[in-house]
């Protein structure tokens, strides 16, 4: 699997310093990208915020045990920032004496628990149907473009909603109303992409020796498009979570009991005027999460392009917020 | 070999066979020009210590290898390189005035009424969002405070001059919608709008085919004739200097290396790149022969040393080529008469109203005596 | 121009098309309008009677059709809420929603073209810097959390501002100021990036050449190429807006056709929550077409008769 595809890459790079590896290629890959990320501060610290925080989904609930639906009244609406009532109420409290902290790791795991699968599934469907679209063109690309311009010039908002009010808001609704309107991106993306490799003198020859469509697909496309499509992703899973907490904010996504930072937002903002914390805490933990996201995303931008990656070793590097702008593919 | 010069002696309509005669004001004197580019890799010096006159009605051209630093030239003489480079060193008197030393803002005013300049690829130089007229139209604007509706009537007459049919409906159309012989036009005719006294020709003609590019070259050599404009045609075809132009400056990695009259450069070339240049255009060949070339490539322009610039081509090549690079000294024939004249003094005697005659053989090396030409 | 115009208006009626029957379909789905219409103890008589009246034992046909002869009449019946006509509603609420969108987009554009330039002309400049962080911000910060916190600081603490409803200007600053966020953080990425290409074009030179000088080059021969990217995601922008428009509305109270929607959700008013989506569908379709038209007109490339030379 390795030959045709760094050579596929090596055609990319036109003249820039020769890159340890070419190919974005998962066994002997990590350890170089790693020690790339390592050099640049912004990045580091972005994937550890990550990190973090899918730590915290993942174990965070079990430690907080009850602490996040147990009420105390005695320390209703608790100001932050202090050890005076227990380390569970540093963030402070909610109207029924709920630990702001408990609740935040809590709903730290239905967020993200709606985000991944929903960028998980776009990811998948979308970037195999847009490889497979782009590969064979014809017709296939044309109604493939077509439903992906339908579902793109349609508000995704107005269309979760819509989809809600006919079907109950469950947390499966959300992550398939989610992944529905994000697949038209990965789709237009991998067409783009693995129509301009189908034309590629490696895919040629792999067809002269007889490999099927999928072999091609599987061996020479997928490889090459994945790094952009997983860049991609890491930039869609910013919008998949402000959009979650969007539908929750406006009270058609996650539905209390269960609680979401957006829906903890919506909460709070009754209480704007007494106890800012419950609106303002939720909020935080969603802009350094996607801050995390995008300064990841676009440090991957550079470091899986063979022809730019020589940007990262240069010792002076501003990365902060080159928004990758997503293009319009007609 | 011999068919350069040959074409180079044949009678011609251009004023190069005045070689005898009254020379002409000159119009442009080039000294000392450094540009430099700022790269990841630190800054490098893409042109490097060059100097040429231009003379009003006549034709100078800067003959060299892509990359050489002749296009970096016209770009620095008109004003427009890129934001990653700088005027390092040198004057460009243009008329008396040093556009060197003058602001970007101050340089705007010879943008156009002193100086033109036609690139390579019409395509792109055109804007695409407006039309031609809008275009030619625009220097007008600018220079002359025109309004609309007379730069208009400026813009129809122009591309009358350069020979564009039926300029009165085709004022309104758009760069896309002309062929690439008529785009050139249509860009000459821009750079001639306010009778510059100096013309730059960037590669006119190398994206055209033969017979459009016949046709361009004649139109250059008409306009500048009418205009008694001194034209810099920078060109990588020899057959093109040769034809057209009447005195010559060689460049190669940055440097000039020979300069002087076509004929007598292409006749009898005083330094090894030049006759290899000219032995590599196949003459008389039979089928079968084997072509003639100049082994290796030009050096890297962060990678070129310190002697001479030409030395790993070079089949002279000796110790003080390595040590020490040649300054541009006057050679050839007419060596006796500057026997005594550096180059410096050589071009500053010429600059006063031209009294010193035709312009200097002058070569960069340090054997261009030892070479021989059959 | 005729015939290219006829082109877009099909190819972009298409999406408008798959909403009606969308619609349509998701009315079928929401069950019997007569468990929602009628009271929980009407007869099956009733029931039977309503069916009848609303032609729903009539085949799927019929019914499509009734229901696009309705949408052409602008009839999608009565809303469930109040018994006014649904479409009546959804057209009183539009043009709240449109002030503040055209308001946001002018302003985004107006500020995204000054900020935009100026970052491409002094890269790492003070202007590049403001831009980078502001897109950064829009593609990090949720709009409703943003507008949260303007009405905690701006409207509790600081009390510059009411916290909601139309009531005179200022009321206008923290909802714009929330709506604008997003389009100017893509649109000022998108300027800066194809003014940078724009000027590094040879006809830029070329004008230099002709003694243009800085402002005329910008303003005459560079923006005019960068606006065609811009223009291409102005589509993508006004559909987020209508996103960002449901949100604003909604936590300001706007009076338009984000918060008739929410609302009509919340409340299963699902004539009117129709009525609201199909008007905004038709919106978007119409705006798409100005689009295009606006294309053409920027760039004679796109235009479809070309004369040859």
């Amino acid at each position: 699997m390795t030959s045709p595809v760094t050579q596929g890459a090596a055609q990319e790079q036109p003249s820039s310093q020769p890159p340890t590896r070419n190919a974005p290629n998962a066994r002997d890959g990590q350890p170089g990208l790693f020690r790339l990320l390592l050099k640049d501060r912004f990045a580091s610290v972005a994937a550890f915020i990550l990190l973090l925080v899918g730590l915290t989904a993942l174990v965070g609930p079990a430690l907080m045990g009850d602490l996040a639906t147990k009420q105390n009244l005695l320390f209703a609406n608790k100001a932050p920032f202090t050890m005076a009532h227990g380390w569970e109420y540093f963030l402070g409290s909610d109207s029924l004496g709920r630990s702001m902290l408990a609740r935040l790791v809590v709903a730290s795991r239905t967020t993200l628990s709606v985000a991944l699968p929903a960028v998980a599934a776009a990811l998948l469907i979308g970037s195999l149907w847009g490889v497979w679209a782009g590969y064979h063109r014809g017709w296939r690309e044309n109604v493939s473009m077509r439903i992906a311009d339908v579902i793109m010039s349609f508000p995704s908002l107005l269309l979760a909603v819509v989809v809600l009010y006919v079907f109950s808001p469950s947390a499966a609704n959300i992550v398939l109303i989610l992944a529905l309107t994000r697949i038209p991106i990965y789709l237009r993306t991998a067409r783009a992409e693995s129509a301009e490799l189908q034309s590629r003198t490696f895919v040629d020859a792999a067809r002269t020796f007889g490999a099927k469509p999928n072999a091609i697909i599987g061996r020479h496309v997928i490889p090459v498009v994945l790094p952009t499509l997983l860049t991609l992703a890491t930039l869609e899973f910013c919008y998949v979570m402000l959009a979650e907490s969007s539908l929750s904010f406006l009270g058609i996504g996650i539905q209390p009991p269960d609680v979401s930072w957006g829906l903890m937002v919506s909460q709070g903002r009754q209480y704007l005027q007494t106890a800012w914390w419950l609106s303002i805490f939720p909020g935080v933990a969603i802009v350094i999460t996607t801050i995390a996201a995008n300064v990841l995303a676009a440090w991957l931008r550079i470091a899986t392009d063979p022809a730019q990656r020589w940007r990262l070793a240069l010792p002076r590097q501003r990365l902060i917020a080159r928004i990758p702008v997503k293009e319009a593919q007609p | 070999m011999n068919s350069a010069a040959d074409q180079a002696t044949l009678p011609r309509t251009g004023p190069a066979g005045v070689t005898a005669s009254q020379p002409h004001d000159v119009v442009l004197q080039v000294s000392g020009l450094a540009v430099d580019i700022r790269t990841h890799r630190g800054t490098v010096r893409a042109v490097n210590g060059v100097g040429f006159e231009a003379r009003a009605g006549e034709t100078l051209a800067l003959l060299g290898e892509s990359g050489c630093g002749k296009s970096m030239t016209a770009k620095a003489l008109a004003g427009i390189m890129d934001p990653v480079c700088d005027l390092a060193e040198g004057t460009i008197v243009l008329n008396g005035t040093d556009l060197a030393a003058l602001t970007p803002k101050e340089r705007l005013k010879f943008a156009g009424p002193e100086l033109g300049i036609v690139f390579q690829d019409a395509l792109t130089a055109l804007n695409p969002v407006y039309t031609v007229g809008t275009q030619l139209g625009e220097a007008f604007r600018i220079h002359r405070k025109l309004n609309a509706k007379q730069a208009k009537a400026e813009a129809i007459d122009l591309m009358r001059r350069v020979g564009i049919p039926e300029p009165e409906s085709r004022v309104n159309s758009y760069p896309h919608q002309f062929s690439g012989g008529m785009r050139q036009r249509i860009l000459i005719a821009m750079a001639v709008a306010l009778n510059p006294r100096l013309l730059i020709a960037d590669e006119p003609t190398t994206a055209l085919d033969v017979t459009v590019q016949a046709q361009i070259m004649q139109l250059l050599r008409t306009l500048r004739e009418e205009g008694q404009m001194a034209v810099i045609l920078i060109t990588h075809d020899l057959a093109v200097v040769a034809e057209e132009a009447d005195s010559v400056a060689v460049m190669y990695a940055g440097n000039v290396v020979e300069s002087g009259p076509v004929a007598e450069v292409f006749a009898d070339p005083r330094h090894p790149y030049t006759k290899g240049l000219l032995e590599s255009v196949p003459v008389n060949l039979e089928r079968g022969d084997q072509l003639r070339s100049i082994p290796g490539s030009p050096p890297e322009l962060h990678d070129i040393p310190s002697g001479c610039v030409y030395q790993s081509r070079c089949p002279l090549v000796q110790d003080i080529c390595r040590a020490q690079r040649p300054a541009l000294r006057p050679a050839g024939r007419r060596r006796a008469d500057n026997a005594a004249a550096d180059v410096d003094q050589a071009t500053s005697a010429t600059n006063d109203g031209g009294t010193a005659g035709r312009p200097v053989r002058t070569a960069a090396c340090h054997f261009s005596e030892e070479i021989t030409n059959a | 121009m005729l015939t290219y115009l006829r082109k877009r208006i099909i190819s972009s009626a298409l999406p408008l098309v798959v909403v009606v029957v969308g619609v349509f379909a998701l009315a079928r789905m929401t069950g019997n309008p007569a468990s929602l219409y009628l009271p929980l103890n009407a007869t099956q008589q009733m029931r039977d009677d309503f069916t009848a009246r609303n032609g729903l034992d009539q085949p799927l046909l019929v019914q499509m059709a009734d229901y696009f002869g309705g949408v052409l009449r602008l009839d999608f019946g009565q809303s469930l809420r109040t018994g006014q006509d649904a479409a009546a509603m959804a057209l009183r609420a539009f043009p709240a929603t449109l002030q503040l969108a055209a308001t946001t987009m002018v302003l985004a554009i107006i500020l995204a073209v000054i900020v935009g330039c100026w970052a491409a002309l002094k890269p790492n400049g003070i202007a590049d810097r403001i831009s980078s962080f502001i897109s950064m911000a829009a593609a990090s910060i949720p709009d409703f959390w943003l507008a949260i916190v303007g009405i905690w600081i701006f409207a509790i603490t600081l009390g510059w501002v009411p916290t909601s409803g139309v009531t005179g200007a200022s009321a206008w600053v923290l909802p714009i100021a929330t709506l604008l966020l997003r389009p100017f953080g893509v649109l000022v990425q998108i300027v800066r990036g194809s003014m940078v290409s724009a000027l590094s074009e040879p006809y830029i030179k070329l004008a230099r050449s002709r003694g243009a000088g800085e402002l005329r080059v910008v303003t005459h021969h560079a923006l005019r190429n960068a606006a065609a990217p811009a223009l291409t995601v102005a589509g993508d922008l006004t559909v987020g807006l209508v996103n960002g428009a449901v949100v604003v509305e909604t936590i300001f109270g706007w009076p338009g056709i984000g918060k008739l929607m929410i609302d009509s959700i919340l409340q299963r008013d699902f004539a009117v929550l129709q009525a609201a989506v199909l008007l905004t569908a038709v919106a978007i379709f119409a705006l798409n077409i100005l689009i295009d038209m606006g294309y053409a007109l920027l760039d004679a490339r796109v235009r479809p008769v070309t004369v040859k030379a």
